[in-house]
């Protein structure tokens, strides 16, 4: 593999870009869980007439926009422990329901960063060795979901590829990945194997195979 | 005439012995039994083994009990504080590290009478292939894993066996409570709460309003007074307590 200085490809998109490719995947109905980072840029880019559900680990269904902070409440918060506001027509539930939502199916997608994504879509993005452990829900996350979409940078800060043949960090999930959106391309991944079908505007082909790691078809 | 509400907090927690295992509920600070944790931590109970999702962020509640040395073992999923990991690193607490839905389930199993399920949650990880670190050597090597996780094939995937969890407490906060132990929790405040006080051997439930006079409606009760044995008022202060500047050993 061709290690590339850690600039960005022309034409890459910003993390807004990448969080709006995203969002305008998803469709009318579908219940959402968003993970930490880019994915918690996605509700300012959904198309209007597409709604959907936000799902939140610590028991609530229907998320809102950001209160204001006069109108932060203690007995309200999202899964990052920050206040949060309901939409109307929004649920509460205790967490063992909050994660039958999540084991049971009946969450459409979830969108979550990722360390490294693997070809065959294992997910690695809760530990890194040496660091101080914690996982949350992301384990059950990537477990349940319908779909599990990565949304990220393709590249980390040094410019090493995030999708790898096999993924080195401690895994998530194996075989979990459907989707991987970056600021080059989107992947589809199905039956384990990764197929490229988008590159970024003004990004060639040629610019995403030389900063990935693992190996694809192209389905353009 | 079943009457749970107990007036003095520090007497009715007394019951809780020094080595005791508790289920906690909240989620960081929302809901988080704080009346009922600053009592144990007030009646210097110590060597406790802790179920709760998080640590939280501060020196108050859970972090309070880490704070003054009180803990022996956490099971969590999120712990946050960074002096929980101080203390972790050097072995002097042992971290059993859960998949918050498992944490959940686990509870609820423990207080239905599931000895154990299969869950896909961390099928094919470090948390169910026994090699993370459960305790630590005071010279920094592990002195303990976690223990390998059975497994099964359902439908072509790999599930883990996952035990029910009971405690010898649960401690749970509530938004309304009745004296016959009926509770009502309010928001995102419920998350971890009914399903601590389903699955402590005995349960206290702090309350920011006792329905004197009438109970809870039958429709409004989110966890029946069944489940819980003591039902107290919490302290009308805010539940944040001041933070202890260092971690004393």
């Amino acid at each position: 593999m061709t290690q590339q200085a850690p600039t960005a490809a022309d034409g890459a998109l910003s993390r807004d870009g990448i969080a709006g490719r995203a969002a305008a995947d998803l469709r009318d109905g579908d219940v959402v869980n968003l993970g930490v980072g880019i994915p918690l840029l996605v509700p300012a880019h959904l198309s209007p007439g597409v709604e959907v559900i936000l799902h939140a680990e610590n028991g609530v269904l229907g998320l809102g926009s950001p209160p204001p902070p006069e109108l932060a409440d203690p007995d309200l918060t999202d899964a990052g422990k920050q206040p949060a506001s309901l939409i109307t027509g929004a649920a509460i539930v205790d967490s063992a329901m909050s994660f039958a939502i999540v084991r049971g199916g009946h969450l459409d997608v979830t969108m979550l960063g990722a360390l490294q994504v693997s070809g065959r879509g294992d997910l690695a993005n809760w530990y890194v060795p040496g660091r101080s452990p914690a996982v949350g829900g992301a384990m059950d996350l990537v477990a349940g979901a319908r779909e599990v979409w990565v949304v990220m940078e393709h590249t980390d800060r040094a410019g090493r590829p995030k999708i790898v043949e096999e993924c080195t960090f401690p895994l998530t999930g194996r075989e979990v990945v459907t989707r991987v959106y970056t600021d080059l391309a989107v992947f589809h991944i199905t039956g384990g194997k990764l197929r490229l079908t988008e590159c970024a505007p003004g990004v060639c082909p040629q610019a995403v195979r030389e900063r990935t790691g693992a190996s694809y078809t192209e389905d353009l | 005439m079943i009457d749970k509400f107990r007036e003095d907090v520090l007497s009715a927690l007394d019951a809780v012995p020094s080595g005791a295992s508790l289920a906690v509920g909240g989620f960081g600070s929302s809901g988080r039994p704080d009346t009922l944790l600053d009592a144990l931590c007030d009646l210097d109970r110590r060597d406790l083994h802790l179920i709760v999702n998080n640590v939280g962020s501060d020196f108050t509640g859970v972090g309070r009990m880490l704070a003054e040395g009180r803990i022996r073992r956490l099971t969590a999923s999120f712990p946050v504080l960074p002096e929980f990991y101080d203390e972790y690193f050097a072995g002097r607490v042992e971290f059993e590290l859960v998949p918050q839905g498992t944490l959940a389930e686990r509870l609820r199993a423990g207080g239905s009478g599931i000895p154990a399920f299969y869950t896909p949650s961390g099928a094919g990880t470090m948390l169910s292939d026994g090699s993370f670190a459960l305790r630590y050597a005071p010279d920094g090597g592990v002195a303990e894993r976690m223990a390998v996780r059975e497994t099964r094939v359902f439908g072509g995937r790999e599930h883990v066996l996952e035990y029910g969890i009971v405690a010898d407490f649960g401690l749970v906060r509530a938004y309304q409570g009745d004296r016959k132990g009926n509770l009502r929790f309010r928001l995102s405040a419920r998350n971890f709460n009914p399903l601590a006080g389903m699955a402590g051997r005995r349960v206290f439930a702090e309350v920011q309003h006792l329905l004197d006079g009438g109970d809870l409606r039958p429709d409004d009760i989110h966890l029946p007074g069944v489940f819980v044995d003591d039902v107290l008022l919490a302290s009308a202060a805010s539940p944040k307590q001041p933070t202890i500047p260092e971690v004393t050993r």
